[in-house]
């Protein structure tokens, strides 16, 4: 331990009301420990913005139950994977009645009313929530031992015996405690959203649902040649149709990315899903994108970084997940803290439950699993040539040639393949690297 | 190709978030060094477009309708001309709760 604290000091301070915060904020004060949850916005949640479902079941835990209470637009019954070129589209779609009934699977939900939930929820604990304040840096001892936090407020120093950054993916309390390497505008993506009101009865005949249920829509291609990705969810009277943009290859182009969106909604295959209606909102928020290999070291002594501050977003393609990330590691940063605060050591050493149990749990299991995958996806070749290669295959495979006779199937993709430059050597190496992320 | 629907104007998309603007600006930017810089990646990645070249050779920026998101100083890739903080607390983007 460094200095003595002093005698106003929390136990623990969390910086950020968002999903990993509230979960960390609930386990530290349900084990009785004094918990302070500072939040930046005006109240939690109103900072946030995601590109729209959620996967809750690490709240069975937290919050038995939770989906009786939990503020959601729709359960997602129907997932569909597309993939766009100019003028084509090829859809995988699936549909689950299991997925609309309890313990449900992923719904749809604004994070404004997600976060201010489950913030509610900690403050209902005993956790003492603080909005309209930002922490501006932190507090150390001569040791360098994180003692508190700075910030906006009139003598707004905040002391703690342990502070658990979960101040999103810009965390610069991370970045100043030194706990991350080089930031490299490659291992980020911008997600730009329009949420466009559409009547119910519209959604649901469009999208084929009825009641709650609800659709996820991801998209390979259809981002005007930036390498990213393109969704649609539906809420319950809107849409959230958006693009996650690569920063680097974004930045090196001349398309904005409103302009990118406005693309994808005029394609053929997403025209009638999103015509008309009126933009209620337009939003963005940063990516952490590249999983395990843009990580920050979890642990400094009093101090501990979960949700996106992390860079616990999982981007793997077919699974494209982040608030079940933030929520475990803020469970499992706050378990941590309470050991540490119980056992009256909360340096680093005291405070290594935390990366014992990220290691141990889906948190960080997937992402070792997956470390490859977020470079595959946006690859140049997954995201520029794959797709015009399959869209192309199946085109021909399903169009009807006469007088010629139909051509086999393997000269179709052997043809497409050459087509589009794709060398046969580089795909058995894309094929092997997906092999090993999905297998 | 399915007949577009009539093309928002960005001021209207920007128009329907809501803003609680600080009367500090959160984001400053070095005039000096953008004068040098050749690829202006703020320009066209920032989703809120709130950097625009002049005909000088500068950059005008506000920061009003910012999302805080940090596309900008994450791809500015002339050190330090983007100085970036959050805005006061309280102040800022406001997203929408139901």
């Amino acid at each position: 331990m460094g200095e003595p604290h002093s005698a106003t000091a929390v136990d623990a301070i969390v910086v950020g009301a968002g999903p990993a915060g509230a979960a960390a904020a609930t386990v530290l004060a349900r084990a009785g420990k004094s918990v302070i949850l500072l939040e930046r916005g005006s109240f939690p949640g109103s900072k946030n913005m995601y590109g729209g479902v959620v996967y809750p079941r690490i709240l069975d835990q937290l919050h038995p139950e939770w989906w009786l209470e939990a503020p959601i637009q729709r359960w997602v019954t129907r997932r569909s994977t597309m993939i766009l070129t100019d003028t084509q589209a090829l859809t995988v779609d699936f549909r689950s009645a299991a997925w609309g009934a309890p313990p449900y699977n992923g719904a749809t939900a604004y994070r404004p009313d997600w976060d201010h939930w489950l913030a509610g929820k900690a403050e209902a604990d005993g956790a003492v929530l603080v909005c309209s304040t930002t922490a501006t840096g932190l507090l150390r001892d001569d040791r360098g031992h994180v003692t508190g936090v700075t910030t906006d407020r009139p003598d707004g120093d905040l002391h703690a015996r342990v502070v658990i950054a979960c101040d999103g993916v810009n965390s610069f309390l991370a970045k100043e405690a030194g706990l991350y390497g080089e930031v490299d505008a490659a291992n980020y993506t911008v997600g730009v959203k329009e949420t466009i009101a559409l009547p119910k009865e519209v959604i649901d005949e469009r999208f084929g649902v009825r009641d709650r249920d609800g659709v996820d829509i991801e998209i390979l291609g259809g981002t005007s040649g930036v390498n990213g990705g393109g969704f649609v969810y539906t809420n319950l009277d809107t849409l959230a149709v958006g693009v996650v943009l690569k920063l680097p290859k974004l930045a090196a182009q001349q398309l904005r990315p409103e302009a990118i969106i406005s693309e994808l909604k005029a394609h053929p295959g997403i025209a009638p899903l999103v015509d008309g209606g009126e933009v209620k909102e337009y939003s963005a928020h940063v990516i952490p994108e590249a999983g395990l290999s843009m990580m920050p070291k979890m642990t400094g002594d009093g101090m501990l970084v979960a949700g996106d501050a992390a860079a616990m977003c999982l981007a793997a393609g077919i699974w494209l997940e982040g608030v079940n990330f933030a929520m475990a590691s803020g469970m499992y940063a706050g378990e941590a803290a309470v050991e540490a605060l119980t056992a009256g050591d909360t340096s680093a050493i005291g405070l290594a439950g935390y990366q014992r149990r990220l290691d141990d749990t889906f948190v960080l299991r997937d992402h070792r699993k997956l470390r490859r995958a977020p470079s595959l996806v946006l690859s140049d070749r997954v995201q520029h040539l794959y797709p015009g290669m399959i869209a192309n295959t199946v085109e021909r495979m399903f169009r009807v040639d006469n007088p010629a006779p139909k051509p086999g199937l393997r000269r179709i993709l052997d043809e497409e393949r050459k087509r589009a430059g794709v060398k046969l050597k580089d795909l058995a190496r894309d094929a092997l690297d997906g092999l090993r992320s999905y297998g | 190709m399915t007949e577009r629907w009539p093309e928002v104007s960005f001021e209207d998309l920007i128009g329907s978030t809501r803003f609680d603007v600080h009367e500090r600006a959160h984001i400053t930017v070095d005039d000096a060094i953008c004068a040098d810089c050749s690829t202006r990646g703020c320009v066209v990645a920032c989703p809120a477009n709130l950097f625009v070249p002049t005909s000088d050779g500068g950059i005008l920026f506000n920061y009003e309708q910012c999302f805080e998101c940090g596309t900008c100083y994450l791809v500015c890739n002339e050190e330090g001309a983007i100085t970036w903080t959050y805005p006061e607390g309280g102040h800022g983007v406001v997203f929408k709760r139901t």
